[in-house]
């Protein structure tokens, strides 16, 4: 495994490879289709470049843990807004996972139904090249529409365009207290009118979710997240939930922690797809597949437009019917969880109209002519 | 600001060019009387200005798609417009092109409030979708002062920006899916009323691409329900430094106000002898502005206000009625206008890190006495925007290039403590040529690969957003 120690070690080591490249942070996230190639770990690109807390900015190493990221932020009463998920949880990997990885697979929690996404957030990035070039774009600054916003493009491209040596974010500060409002029973239908609901209100809702019966508890929960100053928790959760249960602070926290990493699908095995569609579309989509005869478990977060699948890891793993579905209601499907015999056989990433396609194609071909890095990964 | 000669063989062969639109479009979709095409001959940077050969006002998706493969077969360059609004030269014709209009796309498609979306044609106004789904209690968060005549075409292609993105982000944060046509006339479609992008983010690429990868016809955006209520708050200061060491300290609070705007005292006198909002006559001023309900914007402001007290403002004020609200906007909403009735000016736009603003506002002070030019500033302080306003005569020779000088250099300092060139009005051509100012030569080749990947020929959108030595292989081939 090659570990370089600086910026221009990897670039040295890109620009000389001979072979592909297997690109890793913390390697906790093998996502995408198997990639043969030697091993390149960002994880000795370690450490804080900058942090002003005052200009809610954060400049830090490709490789430096989460973990590490978290805790330098929570020192000063601050945050990764867009709550990023651990994947060890749901895929039962080791490891440290590295803040690259999670801008490389712009990975986002429940809260990005309210604030945005991983790439939301992320300001500016440095990046090594397939030729290994040393490229910037964006900057440490919240606003910057200086030339094209590569920024954008790195965020959830899997390593495939470039080797991220360093990401800079905007940050915000943890709020006073958060509350989260429970109701039972509803089906998913009735769950999503609701959380529809509280998301069209004026009350800065910051988590929405709906978990089906015998998936968390025995029967299905419907989860409204508020978060702020105290007294504005009290408020707006009392004119949200009247008549909800409601848990506080540390309770509530642990709550849309399991939900972040999926937990409740963590010990049981099978296939594990991640749906993004139109929030009313996901008990669509959910009816359709069970009348379609596809078995599953199903959690629904991001007002019901996140539908997190667990299958029977057999044939395909739904993918054909959970492909058709989502096609035809407008969406796009990545299988998250399954064996590597599995994700070589299926396409893991949403397979794109021909232009979109050509697109990508050539982005990929630009960005690395000689396709070196994680070729294959995303299945363009 | 140099352009690139116009192709003599395109425009030997406007008729026939004329007649091959004409067979797609209707005839008063097509414009190429040059007493008409004036009319396009520059944006709201009017410094510049050059008629194009001809403008075409598409209805449809596929009549822009008939226009581009025509112009693509022809070799004619593009340039697409929305409202021309921009402040960079972004929709500036060359002699050449073709201008294409999306002004008569404008209609509402769909309103989706369970879902929280609303599709539109690129060609509306940036207001006028928020008056679409302001009836349900919604509204579309980016507003760009100048949001009663900007297009949100034209706001998706330079990435806009508004007073509110503080809280709210920017376009690219609000959009959810285009429909875009390619330079060959390719239709597609990107994204849509769901979340991410199963794939690269492509859409993420178009926001503020400047027109140069294609042309956005319809677009999905995120509508949200707006707040119970709002409230500013007025802060005088007589530094610009404790001014802004007060922003840092309420940011550094946990609070996020929806807007912290910030003048100087050149901007509050115009301001004040132009509109009369009854501002303290001081070093820098502040307005602070939460949301909430009133028991919630209590809370907050109670910690500003407090924060501020310890900055020894000179005057702290609390709007007690929409009113008082509304006056306390009223001098920062008339800024720009007050400094034109002084002069011409020139609007920078700059971004810079918060803790560098001190800094920065001496520098430019002092630049200001070098090229005996004076400078108001007011800007968007939570996130560094500045704008700079540098007054000139155009009337007096000369004046338009110590302008032009004094603006670069602004711009230079900004890169060089850490900001960038522009933070919401886009490069255009305004700012191409000081693209390498903040870019290396391996990070602007990366970008225009970009291009060849969506517009092989480099039709779209000639000579902006790169310094035009760069690109002159690429337009020579
Ligand atoms: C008084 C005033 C105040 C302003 N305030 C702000 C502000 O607060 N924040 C801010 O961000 N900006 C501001 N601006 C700048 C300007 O309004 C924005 O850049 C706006 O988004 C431009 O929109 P437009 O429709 O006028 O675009 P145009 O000026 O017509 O074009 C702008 C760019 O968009 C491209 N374009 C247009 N249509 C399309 C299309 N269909 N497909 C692809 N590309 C296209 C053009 O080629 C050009 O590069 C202000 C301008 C003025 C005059």
């Amino acid at each position: 495994m090659m570990r370089p120690e600086s910026e221009e070690e990897l670039a040295a080591l890109v620009a000389g490879a001979e072979g592909p490249l297997r690109v890793i942070g913390g390697g906790t996230r093998p996502i995408g289709r198997p990639v043969a190639g030697e091993t390149l770990s960002v994880s000795r690109l370690a450490g804080v470049t900058l942090y002003e807390p005052g200009a809610l900015t954060l400049v830090v190493k490709a490789g430096t843990p989460v973990r590490e990221v978290e805790a330098v932020l929570a020192a000063e009463g601050q945050r990764l807004p867009f709550e990023p998920m651990d994947h060890r949880v749901l895929l039962g990997t080791e490891g440290e996972p590295t803040i690259g990885g999670v801008v490389a697979g712009n990975v986002s929690g429940p809260r990005r139904i309210q604030v945005g996404a991983c790439r939301d957030f992320l300001l500016g990035v440095r990046f090594v090249s397939g030729e290994g070039k040393v490229i910037k774009s964006g900057g440490r600054v919240m606003k910057n529409v200086t030339g094209y916003d590569l920024v954008k493009l790195m965020a959830g491209s899997w390593g495939t365009l470039g080797v991220l040596t360093e990401v800079s974010f905007k940050v915000l500060a943890m709020p006073q207290a958060e509350a989260t409002l429970i109701r039972r029973g509803q089906d998913a239908g009735a769950a999503v009118a609701s959380l529809s609901a509280a998301l069209g209100s004026p009350y800065d809702v910051s988590g929405a979710a709906h978990v089906t019966a015998g998936v968390m508890e025995d029967e299905a929960l419907t989860l409204v997240r508020v978060e702020g100053m105290a007294e504005s928790v009290r408020y707006r959760a009392g004119r949200l939930g009247e008549g909800w249960e409601l848990v506080e602070d540390g309770q509530s926290a642990a709550l849309w922690r399991r939900l972040r990493d999926v937990e409740p699908f963590a010990a049981r095995p099978g296939a594990v797809w991640r749906v993004s569609v139109k929030p009313t579309d996901g008990p669509v989509l959910t009816d359709n597949l069970l009348a379609e005869g596809l078995e599953h478990a199903a959690i629904h977060d991001w007002g019901g437009g996140l539908v997190w699948l667990l299958v029977e890891e057999e044939g395909d793993a739904g993918a054909a019917l959970i492909r058709r579905q989502t096609a035809a209601l407008g969406g796009h499907a990545t299988l998250i969880r399954g064996s590597e015999e599995l994700r070589a056989r299926v396409p893991v990433f949403e397979p794109l109209s021909a232009p979109l396609a050509a697109l990508s194609r050539g982005l990929k071909q630009k960005f690395d002519p000689r396709g070196i890095l994680n070729p294959g990964l995303m299945g363009v | 600001m140099e352009m690139p000669a116009p192709d003599p063989k395109i425009l030997s062969r406007k008729q026939l060019i004329v007649e091959r639109l004409l067979s797609v479009l209707p005839e008063d979709a097509v414009i190429h009387d040059p007493a008409e095409t004036r009319a396009y001959e520059c944006d709201a940077l009017t410094a510049y200005k050059c008629p194009p050969m001809a403008a075409v006002l598409p209805s449809s998706t596929e009549e822009v798609s008939a226009v581009l493969k025509i112009c693509h077969e022809e070799g004619v360059p593009v340039v697409p417009r929305g409202s021309g609004t921009s402040l960079a030269g972004g929709a500036l014709p060359t002699a050449d092109s073709i201008i294409l209009g999306v002004a008569r796309l404008n209609q509402v498609l769909e309103t989706d409030y369970e879902n929280r979306f609303i599709r539109v044609q690129s060609g509306r106004t940036n207001l006028s979708v928020t008056g679409a789904v302001e009836e349900h209690g919604f509204f579309y968060a980016p507003d760009p002062s100048s949001q009663l005549a900007c297009a949100i075409a034209g706001n998706i292609a330079m990435n806009s920006g508004g007073a509110h993105c503080l809280k709210y982000g920017v376009t690219t944060n609000n959009l959810m899916g285009v429909k875009m046509v390619l330079m060959d006339g390719t239709i597609v479609d990107i994204g849509g009323p769901w979340l991410d992008s199963g794939g690269l983010d492509l859409l993420g690429l178009i926001s503020g691409s400047e027109g140069q990868l294609g042309v956005v016809t319809e677009a999905t955006l995120r509508i949200l329900h707006k707040p119970e209520g709002a409230r500013p708050v007025l802060i005088g200061f007589d530094s610009n430094e404790v001014a802004g060491q007060c922003v840092s300290d309420i940011i550094r609070a946990g609070i996020l106000p929806v807007a912290i705007e910030f003048m100087d005292r050149p901007c509050i006198r115009a301001t004040e002898a132009f509109a009369h909002p009854g501002y303290p006559d001081c070093e820098a001023l502040l307005i602070v502005e939460v949301e909430g309900s009133e028991a919630e914007i209590d809370e907050q402001l109670a910690v500003i206000k407090e924060i501020a007290r310890r900055h020894n403002p000179v005057e702290l004020r609390e709007s007690g009625s929409p009113e008082e609200s509304a006056k306390i906007w009223l001098g920062r909403k008339s800024a720009f206008g007050a400094m034109g009735q002084i002069n011409d000016y020139m609007c920078l736009d700059g971004t810079i890190p918060v803790s560098e603003l001190p800094y920065v506002l001496k520098r430019i002070g002092e630049m200001s006495k070098e090229y005996g030019l004076d400078v108001g500033n007011v800007f968007h302080a939570g996130d560094g925007n500045m704008h700079p306003l540098i007054l000139y005569d155009a009337n007096k020779p000369g004046d338009l290039e110590t302008c032009e000088a004094f603006g670069a250099d602004i711009l230079k300092l900004c890169v060089e403590v850490g900001g960038c060139l522009t933070g919401e009005h886009g490069v255009g051509i305004e700012k191409r040529d000081l693209m390498v100012a903040q870019y290396t030569p391996d990070d602007l080749e990366l970008q225009m690969r970009v291009k060849d990947v969506f517009d092989p020929k480099w039709l779209l959108n000639p000579a902006k957003v790169f310094p035009l030595e760069a690109t002159e292989s690429r337009r020579a081939a």
